[in-house]
């Protein structure tokens, strides 16, 4: 192990006095004082008028997006609510009489998608998880809400709030390519 | 003013007195509200920060061109805290002394106010003396209300029944002990040069000899840092020490009692302030014009109470600017420079200024 | 001296008779192996190459391969590589390395002898020397060839598809396949989401064409209602007329689809699998009991499957039994303690019941049981019956059996009844006997488990008549309307307990979700009660219980709760 004897010799009589200290202060005070009152160098934000330019990569609100076509993309495969860690993703899947999804083909969507933002730790778990390219963290930080069950968001709110995302249309080009070959040899239904 | 003198004479001075104290207190009063926006502002420039600079009540919006500027000056702001003082829930918690509980804010604010009775703030308006009470032992009062300024903290302390409120309370007793006795002594050389303990006689020898804070800056030095430590003023704020004590001896305090034992802090804040312009810097005076002397004129007593203030305003900034500047004094270095380096060279100082007397 | 008198050393078990064995080596490692296995019916066969690489510990990924049906062989993904003592042709002795170790000859192509040649392990016979490398590069190369060629159509749709997290297709390829696909072209499509049946849906995009389903229909089930129609690419399951495929077998071949392409209709998309809790039971529809894992989340139950166990019912169940699950979570469960219809506490109503019960005279109370409750709870009934000089019986249920699970006694546990002494040769004679007693006010109590006694023989006028009606069930029914105390008992998958069943099975069940609001296990309950009518002590645990039961019950003897395994234990009926 390497020490490092760090040299502390003893003060002089002139700084015995603590008036280097007491000036030095003096100074770099008054400086800050200056810099602030005539430059007008404050270092604060006025928040609710000035907003914080979130970087590129923020984990803020996780938030479900629809395709290009408007359609949910969310396909209700549960990945992100067994990956949460703080368990904040419920889901409820459509069962076998649900809605159908909102494109053909995709064959399922989540009947009801909720996400306890007071349980959520922002971890993007389940962006990360997320086969489907459904679920993203957003650049929303500031959640407020009156009560408990006003921060859980459902479905609805959730997608509206997540807007569009243009990826990849797996399911349409899915379809597309089955749509453009030959029809089946035996139609079984 | 002419029916005035057909009264009595101690009609009058009743009348004048109470006049000066309910103005003093009001003037104290805001100065202390005040003191914590100046206070709030001058830390946040230090800081880099902006400070407060929301509160804009209703009647703001009436005020052309200014008014937005005192928004964000905070002007406001000292009513918007003295309301949340007063709305906040008054909490006394289980298993304190209620009775020493509800005591200690008010006798660490009534010391506080009542060293201002012996200041002369101004010369004369009219034929009245501005100072409460002119006293011939001026000094000597002021430094028995000071001494007991120490039993509300060390009542706080212990009526909490609470082991932060109670090792404040124990820290501030020795501390106030310990600077009391060089602040005691450091004053010592004004009276052997002035030769009274008048406040008003020591203002007017400064007027016609000079600054004590020139003539004796060791005693103004002293007395300047034991100030600070009498005040709980950083850098010798031990008794409150937030980092180690959370709130020192007022942690188990809420709302208005709270706010009385901040209100005391920045009472002594000023008291001590016009202690020191009065025995260091001129008092009222402002040497080298007209207003070094008492005149008869209105104004001219007005621009004397106004020149005291200035000064005063001058000494709290220094409070002020002090706290954002220094770090806490350790224990045993708040203590080793009481004892082993301010009462010796306030002695020595005195012996010194004997002798200069003498010959 | 003579040496001292030793006992008699206790007759050694019964040995099973010597299994011939052979001598093979799994990657490195020499084991012996039983000659022969038994196949699908049972009859024993040549061992496989897959079977003895079982005994060795080793597992030989496969599809199509299944202990239970007949091998086809069909799906490859089974390739290893494998090897054979080397014969002399002339001499027809083995050829010896220089060691003295018998020469192994690798399989390999016989136009090509430097390419090994895999060989299905699952209908490879062994031989004896003969050495499986199940980890060797050759073998991992067969296999990771083998899944990219299943792959190649795949359509890749795990996130909709409920297979995912118990797909086979999934975990060898985790484990054996390769990342990337290398195939660019247009996959072929196939129908999705067909018909197939009443309860099953088939994807044939995600089929590999196993033929486990068809298998298991024709030998199994005896419904030969599916087949592979098409060729090449287009190869799809298909049934004999769509819809048709409705035998009360057809969703075991849901269990048996290593991969999504066959899924329930009743489970789908209903809970993805990795969340359900799954929990060891035993099916209630019949007398059969078949074995069953529940799985559950969050106290709700989602699904049977059937768990292995070959004294029962194989790996199968049927679909009725299967299905038979939703009751358990119907939202008009009874959930509040009732004492003459105002809501009460159980230490109250119970209180009340033991004075009564206490202070009944000798033939005033009767009992109508249940063959649906757990032997612990009849057993504790039939205590409480013989401290009161009580009549017992419980009630029969017949239905029609058919040649595989089914039975046609549809309790699951008369012969627990029986045993426990609750009920006779026959369930329910007595029943007639017990109305009669109502009818003509010798019996002012009657104590109902489980069973609405309007419907079998006891009819609401006649319940009118009584002084006290104790009745405990699981949902609303007639009798319970009338009850005077009314305590909600708990469903099979909210207790634990024992079944034994129509051959004398002796098997236990384990708790899977939580009892609705106040609803309590029966023998919990029923063991205060009984405290408190007999006086004597007893236990709070279902593990005390059913020790104390076999100390008490004849043909129990000698059983202990923890002696029943997961699989149970016969007793003599």
């Amino acid at each position: 192990m390497s020490t490092k004897v760090v040299d502390r010799s003893p003060l002089t009589f002139y700084e015995r006095t603590y008036l280097p200290a007491i000036l030095g202060g003096l100074k770099v005070t008054a400086k800050h004082f200056a810099d602030t009152v005539f430059k007008g160098k404050s270092v604060t934000m006025q928040y609710p008028e000035e907003r914080w330019v979130v970087p590129e990569g923020y984990r803020g609100a996780p938030y479900l997006v629809k395709d290009q076509d408007g359609a949910t993309k969310c396909v209700s495969c549960q990945l992100c609510e067994f990956v949460c860690p703080p368990k904040a993703i419920r889901i409820t899947p459509p069962g076998a009489d649900g809605q159908p999804a909102d494109r053909r083909n995709a064959e399922k969507m989540p009947k009801e998608f909720e996400i306890n933002m007071l349980r959520c730790i922002f971890c993007g778990m389940c962006q990360e998880v997320c086969p489907e390219e459904a679920i993203f963290l957003q650049k929303d930080y500031s959640l407020t809400g009156e009560s408990r069950t006003e921060m859980v968001f459902n479905k609805e709110k959730l997608l509206k709030l997540g807007g569009t995302h243009a990826g990849i249309q797996k399911w349409k080009h899915k379809l597309e390519e089955a749509e453009a070959q030959e029809t089946f040899p035996v139609q079984t239904r | 003013m002419e029916s005035l003198q057909y009264l009595s004479p101690t009609t009058q001075f009743v009348l004048f007195s109470a006049l000066k104290i309910l103005v003093v207190f009001g003037v104290v009063m805001t100065g202390v509200a005040y003191a914590v926006l100046v206070e709030r502002k001058v830390s946040a420039w230090i800081q880099d920060r902006v400070g407060p600079n929301r509160t804009s009540p209703f009647f703001v919006d009436y005020i052309p061109v200014i008014g937005p500027f005192l928004v964000r000056l905070g002007i406001f702001q000292p009513m918007a805290d003295g309301l949340k003082f007063m709305l906040k829930e008054d909490f006394t918690p289980n298993y304190v002394r209620k009775v020493y509980f509800w005591l200690a804010p008010a006798i660490t604010v009534v010391p506080a106010l009542m060293t201002v009775a012996v200041i002369p703030f101004g010369s004369t308006l009219g034929s009245e003396k501005m100072v409460i009470a002119d006293l011939n032992v001026g000094i000597l009062y002021t430094f028995g209300i000071v001494s007991l300024g120490v039993y509300g903290i060390v009542l706080a302390g212990y009526a909490s029944n609470s082991k932060y409120p109670f090792l404040g309370g124990i820290r501030s007793s020795a501390q106030m002990i310990s600077y009391e006795i060089a602040m005691g002594l450091s004053v010592v050389p004004i009276f052997l040069l002035s030769e009274s303990l008048n406040l008003g006689d020591i203002v007017k020898y400064q007027a016609d000899h000079g600054w004590m804070i020139l003539k004796q800056p060791v005693a103004f030095v002293i007395f300047l840092i034991a100030a600070f430590a009498e005040t709980n003023r950083l850098p010798f704020d031990l008794p409150e020490s937030e980092t180690e004590l959370v709130g020192g001896y007022h942690t188990e305090y809420s709302s208005m009692k709270f706010a009385l034992f901040f209100l005391g802090e920045y009472a002594n804040m000023i008291a001590s302030s016009a202690m020191m312009v009065t025995l260091f810097c001129g008092g009222w005076t402002l040497p080298g014009t007209l207003l070094s002397t008492p005149s008869a004129s209105f104004l001219v007593g007005l621009l004397h109470i106004g020149v005291f203030l200035a000064k005063m305003a001058v000494f709290m900034v220094v409070f002020i600017w002090v706290r954002w500047m220094l770090p806490r004094f350790r224990y045993d270095q708040l203590m080793d420079i009481g004892w082993r380096r301010f009462i010796p060279v306030a002695l020595a100082n005195i012996l010194l200024t004997a002798v200069v007397v003498a010959l | 001296m003579s040496a001292p008198a030793q006992p008699a050393p206790a007759p050694a078990p019964q040995a099973p008779p010597p299994v011939e064995t052979m001598t093979v080596k799994v990657n490195g490692k020499t084991v012996q192996v039983p000659k022969t296995h038994p196949d699908w019916q049972g009859k024993p066969q040549p061992t496989t190459m897959l079977q003895a690489a079982r005994c060795a510990g080793v597992d030989i990924p496969h599809y199509c391969y299944h202990d239970k049906l007949p091998v086809a062989g069909n799906c490859r993904m089974c390739l290893v590589e494998f090897g054979t003592p080397m014969m002399d042709p002339a001499t027809r002795k083995p050829v010896l390395n220089e060691d003295g170790s018998p020469k192994i000859a690798k399989s390999v192509l016989p136009y090509e002898p430097g390419t090994p040649r895999g060989a299905i392990a699952c209908a490879t016979p062994i031989s004896p020397g003969m050495e499986i490398y199940a980890d060797s590069k050759a073998t991992l190369q067969m296999r990771e060839a083998v899944l990219e060629s299943l792959l190649i159509n795949h359509p890749l749709d795990c996130p909709i598809c409920d297979q995912a997290g118990e797909c086979k297709l999934q975990e060898y390829s985790v484990q054996h396949g390769q990342a990337g696909s290398r195939f660019v072209e247009a996959k072929v499509h196939k129908p999705k989401a067909v018909d197939l049946g009443p309860r099953i849906v088939l994807d044939d995009e995600r089929c590999v064409l196993c033929t486990r389903c068809i298998r298991f229909s024709k030998d199994i089930a005896g419904d030969d209602a599916l087949g592979i129609v098409n060729r090449g690419s287009y190869n799809t399951i298909s049934a004999f007329e769509t819809g048709k495929f409705d035998n009360n077998y057809t969703l075991n071949t849901v269990d048996l689809c290593p991969v999504g392409a066959l899924t329930s209709k009743d489970f789908r998309f209903k809970m993805r699998v990795w969340f359900l809790k799954e929990s060891k039971s035993v099916c209630t529809s019949c007398g059969t009991g078949c074995n069953i894992t529940v799985g559950s989340r969050e106290g709700v139950v989602h699904r049977y499957e059937p768990r292995e166990n070959d004294a029962v019912n194989g790996p199968w169940m049927c679909d009725s039994g299967r299905l038979n699950y939703k009751w358990i979570g119907r939202a008009d469960r009874l959930r509040e303690v009732l004492v003459r219809g105002t809501r009460s506490t159980w230490s109250a109503a119970l209180q009340d019941l033991t004075a009564r019960l206490s202070k009944a005279p000798a033939g005033s109370v009767a009992v109508v049981a249940s063959a649906r409750q757990a032997t612990e709870e009849l057993y504790l009934l039939k205590k409480l019956a013989a401290k009161t000089g009580a009549t017992t019986d419980s009630v029969a249920r017949e239905g029609e059996a058919d040649r595989l699970l089914v039975a046609a006694d549809r309790n699951p546990n008369s012969n627990g009844a029986r045993l426990t002494g609750i009920s006779f040769t026959e369930a329910g004679i007595r029943i007639p006997e017990i109305a009669a007693a109502i009818e003509a006010g010798t019996v002012k109590t009657l104590v109902v488990f489980g069973e609405d006694v309007t419907k079998h023989g006891i009819p609401a006028a006649t319940l009118a008549k009584l002084e006290t009606l104790v009745v405990s069930d699981i949902l609303p029914n007639a009798t319970t309307a009338l009850a005077t105390h009314l305590l909600p008992g708990a469903a099979h998958a909210e207790k634990r307990g024992t079944f034994v069943n129509v051959k004398g099975r002796l098997q236990k069940f384990m708790k899977a979700v939580e009892a609705p609001g106040d609803a309590r296990a029966e023998w919990e309950f029923l063991h205060e009660l009984v405290h408190g009518v007999t006086g004597q002590n007893g236990y709070s645990t279902i593990e005390g219980l059913f020790n104390q039961m076999a100390r008490e019950v004849p043909a129990f003897a000698g059983l202990e709760w923890a002696k029943i395994g997961d699989t149970g234990v016969d007793v003599k009926i």
